[in-house]
């Protein structure tokens, strides 16, 4: 099964000093919060955070709810925001492969994917064994999933309680977060020319078809520093 | 509204996960040595840096309110912050918080 070592050594590295605890939860706050803004009751709200837990799918779902969409534009609109999550498994889990972990776990763990735990697993992986790393990522998966869940809880319930200007300066803080985190984690050629090439095309496509900006900006970025990266080092 | 909530949510998290299953599932004979690895690597990166700018240039939700000029205020603001605190994640995280709260109830 799981080993606890590794699975409590993932859960922990919520608490370190540069987790993402505050930003993640403060995020949700404004999720919990938007959601009861929209009729969703607590269960619903608590329900959506735990299936979904993805913050830009919530927001896109909560905005076609707003303006009637069907269910068919709900899941594509959701598919196309949340489509980045592709490409963030499969540079994540050749990492955790290991011939003696059981499949499920993969399978299972896959749901955890998402920014903040995807950028700890990422800065923290080579500290841990390749046949714990798995174990290590549930850990740190669950951790962020129950913050999550725990700030869609206090969001809801105080919702009454944040203002106007106090919901904006929860909902710039995710991506602020997440920017310095990237920034941080530029250390190679390839990375860095990825995330300042991502940065300018993301909005650039916007102009040309807001639901496949992210896609397109991130595909071309992506290649495109991937190649200049490869020539450097041939 | 005219779906109901239980659906959108099934609806949503059925769009959400088909991305990360499919990505644990193809990510299976992939090495990670290889060049299609790396590259899959940029367009990680490259995918969440262009979220991360739409969601500040072209935001969804309460920041539609904030001028832009405000939400790129904050942004530069907070970059500086993040130096200068040595790449600590905390401080820049809340002093966004903080300025863009503060900002648009002055000014």
């Amino acid at each position: 099964m799981i080993n606890r070592q590794f699975f409590f050594k993932g859960y922990k590295s919520i608490l370190a000093p540069d987790s993402p605890a505050i930003a993640l939860g403060c995020c949700f706050i404004a999720i919990g919060a938007l959601l009861k803004n929209l009729g969703f009751n607590i269960q619903e709200s608590i329900f959506s955070t735990m299936l979904t837990y993805a913050l830009p799918g919530s927001l896109v779902m909560a905005e076609s709810l707003l303006v009637g969409a069907s269910l068919l534009n709900i899941f594509l609109a959701v598919w196309f925001v949340n489509a980045r999550l592709y490409p963030m498994a499969v540079s994540l889990f050749p990492l955790m492969m290991h011939k003696n972990q059981p499949k499920w776990k993969y399978y299972f763990s896959c749901h955890f994917i998402a920014v903040s735990a995807w950028l700890i697993m990422k800065s923290n992986y080579k500290t841990v064994p390749k046949k714990q790393r798995i174990d290590f990522w549930i850990g740190i998966g669950s951790a962020t999933w129950s913050v999550a869940v725990i700030g869609t809880f206090i969001g809801f319930y105080f919702s009454e309680y944040l203002n106007k200007d106090m919901m904006m300066g929860l909902a710039i803080l995710n991506p602020v977060y997440f920017l310095c985190m990237m920034v941080g984690a530029s250390k190679t050629i390839q990375i860095t020319l990825s995330v300042i090439l991502g940065t300018i095309l993301g909005p650039i496509f916007y102009f040309l078809s807001p639901e496949w900006s992210i896609l397109l900006g991130g595909i071309i970025g992506g290649t495109i520093a991937y190649l200049i990266g490869e020539l450097n080092v041939s | 509204m005219s779906v109901s909530i239980f659906y959108a949510i099934l609806v949503t998290s059925l769009a959400t996960f088909i991305s990360r299953f499919l990505g644990a599932v193809s990510s299976q004979g992939i090495k990670e040595t290889s060049k299609l690895f790396k590259w899959f690597n940029c367009l990680a990166y490259a995918t969440l840096a262009a979220l991360i700018a739409r969601t500040i240039i072209f935001p969804a939700g309460v920041l539609i309110d904030a001028s832009y000029l405000s939400r790129i205020i904050v942004v530069i603001l907070s970059l500086v912050v993040f130096f200068v605190s040595k790449q600590n994640y905390v401080y820049p995280t809340v002093f966004s918080a903080l300025c863009m709260a503060a900002i648009n109830n002055y000014f």
